[in-house]
């Protein structure tokens, strides 16, 4: 998501000047994407250029408030009615991570497994506490923001459950896997898979 | 993990085995847990990981081959079984994913039933269920019986008999079975607000979402306790995305 979206979807409810925009922004993403004053005028500045916002007169407290324009509502509808695409989302480094780690001579990747389970359930539990504590009914937002990473934690999970079982099938004993050999194809598609994944 | 003397429930270097010789099957090897009043501990592990074995040693439904359990400084291992059923009656609530509630039985009565059992008189438990019936938000259904219930409220109901009186230890196997997410979670926080009452409680899960609810998480793999997690109380840099 871009900041101009969450700052074009707050003006939809009212103008409002850069101090509120980013109190507002903050507010309805229930503080996990903290944003500093400066990035708030930066991208005023931006939408103004690009004719979705027009600045009003200032206030007498020297505030200007900024209005969303009918381009800047239609540039809204589409941002809302466009899914979010997968690959704009960063990598999965955990994956990468394990694919690593499988094929790493001498790492134990059932406790690189649960050490990952530990953390991710640490971090569940945390999200949980949070949500426990948000039971008002103005609370929601905040609440489906919380709800989404506890979603995001638990498919982490299942994933982890899921490679711990294909490691306990794949390796009856507890040995390491055995090292790549040099000429081996497979191998090599993963270090270059890995690369690429690590660069972008 | 020493003994406490605020344990509500305590494992000292459990052992079950099923079975003997070459084809004995040992569910738990050496566990140890204690859980304090005001505990959630989630268990979590793989199929065949000894967690449903440890529930059932906890609640005294099961004795351990090795090592003792204790609920309320009570050795268990002492108790005869009439001594023991007591004990289960008065002092320990059970949430099943079968719920087992009694078909020609209304809510209420369903509810009362245990403390009846026990030799409370019939007007004082219906009393108490009632109670228990409206902390789980159902006190206008009490008269209704269980298949005029729908899944969630039947889980309800078996959640008010397994809160009612004075339970101490609450031990729940897969507790939100079959509920859609929002009911499973509503019972979820019935739990949490008992056990933040005063009770403490052990919940069987291989959902991580519901094992978030747990002060505690343990980890058991081939009946072992491989691992445990607690929050670290770091909400900022779990939320700001830069614990990876």
């Amino acid at each position: 998501m871009s900041i101009r979206h969450g700052l074009l979807a707050l003006l939809e409810r009212g103008q409002m000047y850069g101090y509120q925009l980013r109190a507002a922004f903050e507010e309805s993403t229930g503080s996990t994407w903290p944003l500093n004053i400066g990035q708030v005028y930066t991208t005023l500045s931006r939408l103004e250029r690009d004719g979705l916002v027009r600045p009003l007169p200032e206030s007498e407290a020297g505030q200007r408030p900024y209005q969303i324009t009918d381009a800047g509502r239609a540039d809204l509808a589409l941002w809302f009615a466009t899914p979010v695409s997968r690959t704009d989302r960063p990598r999965d480094e955990l994956a990468i991570k394990l694919a690593l780690a499988l094929t790493t001579p001498g790492v134990d990747v059932r406790s690189v497994v649960q050490a990952q389970r530990s953390a991710t359930m640490r971090a569940l539990q945390e999200l949980t506490r949070l949500k426990y504590g948000s039971n008002r009914p103005e609370d929601l937002p905040w609440r489906l923001v919380l709800d989404s990473m506890v979603f995001q934690a638990e498919a982490e999970v299942r994933w982890l459950d899921h490679c711990e079982t294909s490691l306990v099938r794949h390796q009856p004993s507890d040995q390491a896997p055995a090292p790549p050999r040099p000429g081996d194809a497979d191998a090599r598609a993963a270090a270059r898979w890995a690369g690429e994944e690590a660069r972008r | 993990m020493s003994g406490s003397d605020d344990a509500v429930l305590e494992l000292r270097a459990v052992h079950r085995t099923h079975g003997v010789g070459p084809a004995a099957v040992h569910a738990l090897r050496g566990v140890s847990l204690t859980v304090r009043p005001g505990e959630l501990v989630a268990v979590m592990g793989p199929s065949g990981s000894g967690k449903s074995t440890l529930l059932a040693l906890a609640g005294g439904l099961d004795r351990p081959t090795g090592g003792e359990v204790r609920v309320e400084g009570q050795p268990l291992g002492a108790l005869d079984r009439r001594g023991l059923a007591q004990l289960r009656r008065r002092r320990i609530g059970y949430i099943f994913q079968q719920l087992n509630l009694l078909g020609s039985l209304s809510a209420l009565e369903n509810v009362a039933l245990p403390l009846e059992l026990d030799g409370t008189s019939g007007r004082r438990a219906r009393a108490l269920a009632m109670a228990a019936l409206t902390e789980v938000g159902l006190p206008a259904l009490g008269d209704r019986f269980p298949d005029q219930l729908s899944g969630g409220q039947q889980q309800r109901v078996a959640i008010a008999r397994a809160l009612v009186g004075e339970r101490r230890l609450v031990l729940a196997d897969e507790p939100t079975g079959a509920l859609d997410s929002q009911t499973g979670e509503a019972v979820l926080h019935l739990l949490r607000r008992r056990i933040d009452a005063g009770a403490a409680g052990v919940l069987v899960t291989h959902e991580a979402r519901h094992a978030g609810w747990a002060d505690r998480v343990v980890f058991l793999r081939d009946g072992v306790l491989v691992d445990t997690t607690a929050p670290l109380g770091s909400v900022e840099q779990l939320l700001s995305g830069s614990d990876r």
